[in-house]
């Protein structure tokens, strides 16, 4: 059977100082996914680097949960244009040496 | 080393207050945040000139030090000791703590001391550390395999695996080998940007590759083996008799491989090209006579 490495959020909240009441509201907004594992809410560690992008943005910009929520969606809208200029610079390069 | 005016890079006038210090560094801040600005070097280096300035402008007894010597700053040192000396009893400036050499400007550091000298309290803020960026030039045969490599970045040894299929211009990430965060806060993080030069005959479009193939007229006309070449060595093709010029074939499997997909292949895409025969001999010209009158 296949683990997964999980954090258990009580530990995430008090060595980030953040509230676990901020990671519910961030749950609302479908930032982050809890899973319950022997009676203890916990974060799996492959969303570990998302959410502390998120509490640095909360504590270091003062940002609530709904900025958080648009910021996120913007990033992810930028990192597809990013990814999309590479791919049409390469297929740029393709034609040009075709010719 | 020259001198930073820390008004003008927060935008305020050198009578701000400190509630318009801190309205204009949370929105300077916000602009240039490492986290809202990925990849963006100019962004970082703005990001830790707020920091910086908002360090000494926040701070009443920062500022008034820095109001005191201002562009005067390679002297502050001097006029400090001049001043303690004359004045003791006072004590010592109270700046103490632990920020690391390199968070902050030389010029900050030429004003407030460096590690070694003390530095100041320990603010509550932490911040992320620096982004840093690096360039790995490859050939695309490089990147036909899975490798390891061991790059060296600020004198440490990294080593990373290279998948199979990365594509020009990708960047990948390595957490936390960015530079070193300031007051306890994590690493940056290291992006390596990947420039592939192709001294190949294949052309790369995306997993499939692209090459020309010469044929010979009597192969073309009447088919036939050929062996061709691919970046994984020879194959031998058959060739359907007729063919046109310009006739494209796809040879499933045979082109770059699909990035993070072990064992996965695009294809390779052959455009023939037919070669005219040169220099006939009569008797191949009279043969060429033969079959155009019996076309006709």
């Amino acid at each position: 059977m296949e683990t997964e490495d999980m954090i258990v959020l009580d530990e995430f909240c008090s060595h980030h100082q953040v509230e676990i009441s901020f990671i519910r509201s961030l749950e609302e907004y479908g930032l982050v996914e809890t899973i319950i594992v022997n009676e203890a809410i916990c974060v799996r560690s492959n969303e570990l680097s998302k959410l502390e992008q998120i509490v640095r943005l909360h504590q270091e910009l003062n940002i609530n949960p709904e900025g958080i929520d648009a910021i996120s969606i913007l990033l992810k809208r930028i990192e597809n244009m990013q990814h999309e200029i590479t791919e049409l610079r390469n297929k740029l390069d393709f034609y040009q040496k075709a010719q | 080393m020259e001198f930073i005016d820390y008004y003008k890079v927060l935008g305020v006038d050198k009578n701000a207050t400190q509630d318009d210090i801190k309205k204009a560094y949370r929105k300077l801040a916000r602009k240039l945040h490492p986290d809202l600005n990925p990849n963006d070097k100019e962004a970082h280096k703005k990001f830790q000139q707020v920091n910086e300035a908002n360090e000494v402008l926040s701070d009443p007894e920062k500022r008034k030090k820095y109001d005191q010597y201002g562009k005067d700053w390679q002297h502050a040192e001097q006029f400090e000791q001049a001043r303690q000396s004359q004045q003791q009893g006072f004590g010592k400036e109270t700046f103490s703590g632990d920020f690391n050499d390199g968070d902050f400007s030389d010029f900050f550091a030429s004003m407030f001391g460096d590690k070694g000298s003390g530095g100041f309290r320990q603010r509550q803020t932490k911040f992320r550390g620096e982004d840093y960026h690096a360039e790995l030039k490859l050939n695309l045969t490089d990147v036909y395999k899975t490798q390891q490599q061991v790059l060296t970045v600020n004198n440490k040894n990294i080593r990373i695996t290279i998948p199979a299929g990365v594509e020009n211009g990708q960047q990948i990430k390595i957490k936390g080998h960015g530079g070193p965060g300031i007051n306890g806060g994590p690493n940056g993080d290291l992006y390596i940007s990947f420039h592939i030069s192709n001294t190949t005959k294949f052309r790369r479009d995306g997993n499939d590759l692209h090459t020309s193939v010469d044929l010979d007229l009597y192969t073309a006309v009447l088919g036939g083996e050929i062996v061709i070449d691919t970046l994984d060595g020879k194959v031998k093709l058959m060739v359907k008799h007729e063919t046109q010029n310009g006739t494209k074939i796809r040879l499933k499997g045979k082109g770059f491989p699909i990035y993070k997909k072990e064992g996965e292949f695009g294809d390779m895409v052959i455009t023939f090209q037919i070669k005219i025969p040169t220099n006939l001999t009569d008797k191949q010209k009279d043969l060429f006579e033969q079959l155009s009158k019996s076309s006709s």
